[in-house]
Order: C-alpha cells, then sequence, then structure tokens
C-alpha cells in the first residue's frame, strides 16, 4: 500500500505531489552507514517528527535536505526537482553549486545551538538574508522581519545583540531568521534540546503557531515526545539509519509495533503523558 | 672633528624616518593583500591551488628577509633584464615575507569561526561568497588583528634592512650622521633605537584602536 | 642567465661558510636561552620595580631593530674601550635581541606548571634551587621546545643580518662572490637554496615535535 511505503496522505487527505522525495537515500561517513536506502515523503503542509535514538541518523536526514551533507546513494526531490543532480543531456550528473542554490532556497532549518551572527544586531540577523539572497530592498525586509520578530515576542529586542539573549530567546530569533525567507519545508533539528527546561515551552509555543499558521511543511527532529504529538501529522521512529516504524501520534505513541520502538518509549515513559498511556498496555504488547 | 649637539641630527633623522614609514605602509599594504590571496588559496577547494600557496608560505618563510631583499634587487633584474629601483624591491620583499607570515594568520582564523556559522548561512541560501563576505570574515578578522599588530611591529623592524640596499631610510640616515661625526655613535644609534621604538608603539596603538572598534556586539 | 657550471663551481665556496652561520645561530641561541632565563625570572619577581624594568627593557629591545642594535655593538661600544669582533658582536646582538622573545616563551612554560607543584616541593622541604632544578624546570622545558625550536630557525634565518657588521658568513660571501664576476644571480640564489634546504625540514621537524607534546 502506498502508505507504507511513503508514509502518508497530505494533511487534508487528497493525494498531492510530495513537497520532498527520498529515494533509497544512504549515508555513509568512512564504514560507518549513518543512514540505509531511505524512502520517505512529505507533503505540503505536512508536519512530520521524527524520533528515535542518538545516532539513528535522524539529524543527518535533515541536514542531506539542507544540503549540509551529501547523500552517498540516492536522490532527493523537493517540489518535483532533483536537489542534489542534474539532468545533463538525459543523464545524472551531481549537481552545481548553482542547482543547489536554487533548490536550496525552499528549505529552511532551524539548529539545536541557533548559530545566531554574533556581529549582527538580532534585526540584522533576520533581514541579511532577505536583503542579500533574495534581493529585498532594506525597506521591505526590515518590515517583514519587524512583523516575524513581533510574532515570536521579541520585539523589544531588535537592536540588541546575540550574546545578551537567552537561549530560548536566541532561539525564537533563529525560528524568525529562518522563516521569513518563507521555505516550502522548514527542518527543526532538536531546536529545544540545548535549552535550559524553563526555557523550552516559549520556543515549543512559537513553533505550535507557526504549526498552525498553516502552509509550511515541518520536519521537527526532537525528543518533545508530548509537544511531537501535539502538532504533528505524523511521526517517524528511525533506528540504525532505517525508519523502523511510522504513523499518526496515537499509533506510534499509544499502540507501537516494533520491540525497537517500545524499547525506546519505555525510557521515557516516565517524563511523558498522553491519555491513556498505562504501563499494562504496553507490557501487555509485548506478549 | 665636527663637535655636533645631537639635537642637529634631528631633521636628517626625520628625513630618513619618513622613507622608513612610507616603506613601511606601502609594505604593509602589500603583505595585507599577499597574507589574504595565499591565505584563501591554501583554504581553497583545489589541491593545485592549496599548493601554490603552501609553496609561496614555505618559501617565503623559510629563507631569510635580507636574502630576499638581495635576491630580489641584484638577482631579479638580471634573471628578467629589467631595472627594479630599490624602493620597488623592498616593498616587494617585505610585502611577500611578511605576507607569508600572515598568511597563516588569515587562514587559521578563518577556520576558527564555528562551523555553526556557515551552517546557518548556507541554511539561508548565501552563496559562498555572501557567507565569506558578511558572516565568516567580519567574525574572522577581529581574530586576525593581535597576530597582525605583532606582525606590523616586526615588518616596521625589517625596514631597517633596506638600509643594505642603499635606500634612504632612517638607519641610512643614521649611518650618514655618524660619518660627519663618529665620536657621536652611541647618541646616534640611541636616537635611532629611540624613534623606532617611538614608531612602534604608535603602530601598535593604531592597532589596538582597530581592536576596539571591531569589539563591537561582543560580550 | 643562468649558468649551471658557473653555480655548481660557487657552491663549495659557499658550502664552506655554512659551518659560520650555524655556528653564529647555535651560540646565539645559547646566548639568548642564558639570558632569557634570568629576564624571566626578573618579569615575574614580587618586586614590582625589577618586574617592570624587565618588561620595559624587553618592549624597548623588541620594538627595535636587530640590526641597530648589532651596529650599536660594533660600532659604538668601542667607543666605550668595548671591542667586539664581528662574531662576537654577532652572536650577543642575536642572544641580547632574542632573549627577550625567549623570556617570555620560558614565563609560559614555568606558569603552565601546576601550582601544587609548588606546594609539593615545599611539602617536601626542597630548597628553592632544587625546587627549580628538580622540579619545575624538568615540566616547563619539554612542552616548550617546538617553540623554541622556532625561534631556533628564525635565528638561523637572521644570521646574513651579521654581514652588516663585517662577518664573513653566507650573505656576505655570496655578495663577494658576486661582485667579484659580476653574476650576483647564482650565489644569491644559491644562498636562498640553502637556507630553505636547511629550514624548511627543521620547521617540519619542529611541527612533528609540537605533535608530539600536544598529544601528552
Amino acid at each position: 500500500m502506498d502508505d507504507e511505503v511513503h508514509g502518508g496522505r497530505s494533511p487534508d487527505g487528497v493525494h498531492q505531489e510530495p513537497v520532498v522525495k527520498y529515494r533509497k537515500v544512504s549515508k555513509s561517513f568512512g564504514s560507518t552507514v549513518v543512514l540505509n536506502e531511505i524512502d520517505l515523503d512529505i507533503y505540503p503542509g505536512e508536519k512530520v517528527a521524527v524520533i528515535g535514538p542518538s545516532g539513528s541518523g535522524k539529524t543527518t536526514l535533515a541536514r542531506m535536505l539542507m544540503t549540509l551533507e551529501e547523500p552517498t546513494a540516492g536522490t532527493i526531490e523537493v517540489d518535483g526537482e532533483l536537489l542534489w543532480h542534474q539532468e545533463v543531456k538525459g543523464k545524472l550528473v551531481p549537481a552545481n553549486e548553482k542547482h543547489l542554490h536554487n533548490v536550496r532556497s525552499k528549505i529552511g532549518m532551524v539548529f539545536q545551538h541557533f548559530h545566531l551572527f554574533p556581529h549582527m544586531t538580532i534585526l540584522r540577523n533576520v533581514t541579511e538574508a532577505p536583503i542579500h539572497v533574495q534581493g529585498m530592498s532594506r525597506a521591505e525586509a526590515t518590515e517583514r522581519a519587524l512583523e516575524m520578530l513581533e510574532k515570536v515576542g521579541l520585539s523589544d529586542k531588535v537592536d540588541e545583540y546575540p550574546s545578551r539573549l537567552s537561549g530560548g530567546q536566541k532561539q525564537r530569533v533563529a525560528i524568525a531568521r529562518a522563516v521569513v525567507m518563507r521555505p516550502r519545508v522548514m527542518l527543526f533539528d532538536e531546536a529545544t534540546s540545548a535549552l535550559d527546561p524553563e526555557l523550552v515551552g516559549e520556543v515549543l509555543s512559537v513553533i505550535k503557531d507557526l504549526a498552525a499558521a498553516g502552509d509550511m511543511a515541518m520536519m521537527l527532529i526532537t525528543h518533545e515526545m508530548d509537544f511531537a504529538g501535539e502538532i504533528a501529522d505524523r511521526v517517524i521512529f528511525t533506528d540504525m539509519g532505517s525508519i523502523v516504524e511510522q504513523g499518526t501520534p496515537e499509533q506510534i505513541f499509544e499502540r507501537p509495533q516494533s520491540p525497537r520502538l517500545q524499547a525506546f518509549l519505555s525510557r521515557f515513559r516516565q517524563t511523558w503523558f498522553m491519555g491513556g498511556v498505562q504501563e499494562a498496555s504496553i507490557s501487555a504488547e509485548k506478549r | 672633528m665636527l663637535q655636533t649637539s645631537i639635537w642637529e641630527f634631528t631633521p636628517l633623522l626625520l628625513r630618513g624616518a619618513l622613507i622608513t614609514i612610507e616603506v613601511t605602509l606601502a609594505a604593509t599594504v602589500a603583505a595585507v593583500l599577499c597574507a589574504f590571496l595565499s591565505g584563501f588559496l591554501r583554504l581553497s577547494k583545489s589541491r593545485i591551488l592549496r599548493l601554490i600557496g603552501t609553496v609561496y608560505v614555505e618559501v617565503f618563510r623559510g629563507t631569510s628577509l635580507l636574502v630576499q631583499l638581495f635576491w630580489l634587487y641584484f638577482a631579479l633584474p638580471i634573471l628578467l633584464d629589467i631595472h627594479i629601483s630599490a624602493m620597488s624591491a623592498a616593498i616587494a620583499a617585505i610585502g611577500l615575507n611578511y605576507g607569508a607570515y600572515g598568511s597563516e594568520v588569515v587562514r587559521s582564523s578563518i577556520v576558527s569561526v564555528p562551523k555553526g556559522q556557515y551552517e546557518a548561512a548556507t541554511a539561508l541560501n548565501m552563496s559562498p561568497w555572501l557567507r565569506m563576505r558578511r558572516v565568516v570574515l567580519p567574525q574572522a578578522l577581529p581574530l586576525m588583528l593581535p597576530s597582525f599588530g605583532n606582525l606590523q611591529i616586526e615588518l616596521l623592524k625589517g625596514t631597517s634592512l633596506v638600509y643594505l640596499i642603499t635606500l634612504t631610510d632612517l638607519t641610512y640616515q643614521g649611518m650618514i650622521l655618524r660619518s660627519y661625526d663618529s665620536s657621536k655613535t652611541p647618541e646616534i644609534f640611541a636616537m635611532l633605537l629611540f624613534l623606532y621604538f617611538i614608531l612602534a608603539y604608535s603602530f601598535t596603538w593604531v592597532i589596538r584602536f582597530l581592536e576596539r572598534r571591531t569589539a563591537k556586539g561582543r560580550a | 642567465m643562468w649558468d649551471w657550471s658557473y653555480a655548481f663551481q660557487i657552491l663549495p665556496e659557499l658550502a664552506n661558510v655554512l659551518p659560520i652561520t650555524i655556528a653564529a645561530t647555535v651560540v646565539g641561541f645559547a646566548a639568548a636561552c642564558a639570558l632569557g632565563l634570568p629576564l624571566s625570572l626578573a618579569r615575574k619577581s614580587n618586586y614590582k620595580a625589577i618586574s617592570y624594568l624587565a618588561l620595559g627593557w624587553i618592549e624597548f629591545i623588541r620594538s627595535t631593530p636587530l640590526l641597530v642594535q648589532l651596529f650599536f655593538l660594533f660600532y659604538a661600544l668601542p667607543l666605550y674601550g668595548i671591542s667586539f669582533s664581528p662574531f662576537a658582536a654577532g652572536v650577543l646582538g642575536l642572544g641580547l635581541h632574542y632573549s627577550t622573545y625567549m623570556s617570555e616563551v620560558f614565563r609560559s612554560g614555568i606558569d603552565a606548571v601546576p601550582a601544587g607543584q609548588w606546594e609539593a616541593a615545599k611539602a617536601l622541604n626542597f630548597g628553592k634551587r632544587r625546587t627549580w632544578t628538580n622540579i619545575i624546570l624538568p615540566q616547563a622545558v619539554p612542552p616548550i621546545i617546538p617553540v623554541m625550536g622556532n625561534y631556533f630557525i628564525t635565528m638561523f634565518k637572521e644570521t646574513p643580518l651579521l654581514s652588516a657588521i663585517t662577518l664573513v658568513e653566507l650573505l656576505q660571501t655570496a655578495k663577494a662572490i658576486g661582485s667579484g664576476s659580476f653574476r650576483y644571480l647564482e650565489a644569491f640564489t644559491l644562498v636562498g637554496l640553502l637556507f630553505f634546504l636547511l629550514s624548511y625540514p627543521s620547521s617540519l621537524l619542529v611541527g612533528r615535535l609540537e605533535k608530539r607534546f600536544q598529544r601528552k
């Protein structure tokens, strides 16, 4: 069945063309295989959460889409266009920088460690790419940036430098910086993992608002299970370089099928709560 | 023997100082250009470009400045059958020599900018050139300044060698004065040292000023 | 243009002077170390006056050209009755000039020895001298050997300056050969080559040493 291989329908239930297609994507670092022949589709506007143990390859999955790592094998398509390859005279050749640049414009990413530009004010951090990459006028970029910074609740900090902000504030700026570019797909690579616990909520709430606003597809690599359950249309569990199981949040968290997923979730048993999960039901599954 | 007071030396010494400053500034510009050019060559993805950069750096770091000076002034004109003025040879030799040392400063400063900055810039779809210009270099430059400051002083000291290819710099004028009144030799050399010291401190002051100005935004 | 046979002809003459260049480097380096250690101790002295005097001396010598310092030693001191041979003036000049750099290197090496070592020495009732020779210096020196090695190579490349105070070393010999036959190209190129062939492998060696000490 289609759903099993490619994972899902688009949110409105009607089959649209996926905005991202991974086909037999593999990645090795030397002799270490990090990802093994991944097939994955992401639909426009779909929110996909990716969970799994460290080293399972989930970060690499996102980084390859953001062109930060090159796949060892396989292809990735964005909006119908090959990302890492070009067709030259009917043959597939590795894409040049110009091609990467064109396709990359549809992807945005928020990093675990924010990576704000320390030598620029918050406002400049957000206007820099619209002006110099998208060719926007300074006035228009500033307007959009201020709008975005207001949405993430940082209007009062626009002229500050990143060193003066808390981790949660920095991450909110990083989100504004990425979203202002209007990508088709936003990647969140463990966006809250580097934050002190009391700052996690403010960032999750911004991401939640983004998800609700609608038309941007999102890939959220996260350990925040309850949050994933709240906003994701689909949850993917990766382990040792493969997609082991995927489904709706309800399927994944309440009725995990594979032993590996069950083992993984049991480690989080004490820290998340989701209506109806009992120890008993999990041990019942094991029988 | 003509008895002269050391204050009569001053005009001649100042004229020499002017040449010294001229050579220093011109050679500094040349050195900075060489440093950045070769620094970027050594960061290039192309093996050949990296090799060219490395050969330049190792050759000019591995041989003596005075030898390079002599070579450019005496040997190169013979090889290419051209005339090279002492000033040109001086600026070229000093610029190339200290540019080679500066190359390592440039390279290591750029490399020490955190990888995350490169990735964030890529995620925003900045081209490599844009990324270098607006994200990496502005963060690398403040890191280069302290080492550049040290090299600047070494460069200033290096200019004293141009006396040996008959450029009329500060040291040259000192030697001229000595020929007028050799009994004043200690005083003359003491004044030379003192003037060089003042020049060195002025340059240090400029570098410190630049360091402060580029430190904005950092806590 | 380049004449290979001429180049090979003058090569032995140049190679003959190499020992003087190397001797000047070795003795100058020894002098720099010998003068640098007391200077570094002066910098670390608890008496502010001594410390600042040392600092002033270091800053002054480091900021002024070695050439002028050599001239001072060779041409000015005789007026006060102190006469040096070109070699003596040369190694003294090199030693004085680079002792200021060495003092900073020694200082950082000594500072890198953990404070606990001093305390342990005291607890075991080591005298001041023994503390230095048996405990501190053996720990301070090995990590700074690569840096010292680099300065050795630097001093080697500075020896041509000694030609300005009439020491007959490599550059001076090349000048003499060149002016005699009006062929400067081969002479100066060979000198450059000789310096490179000696200093480049040495700097690679020092780099290797540095990596070894980093791993410790």
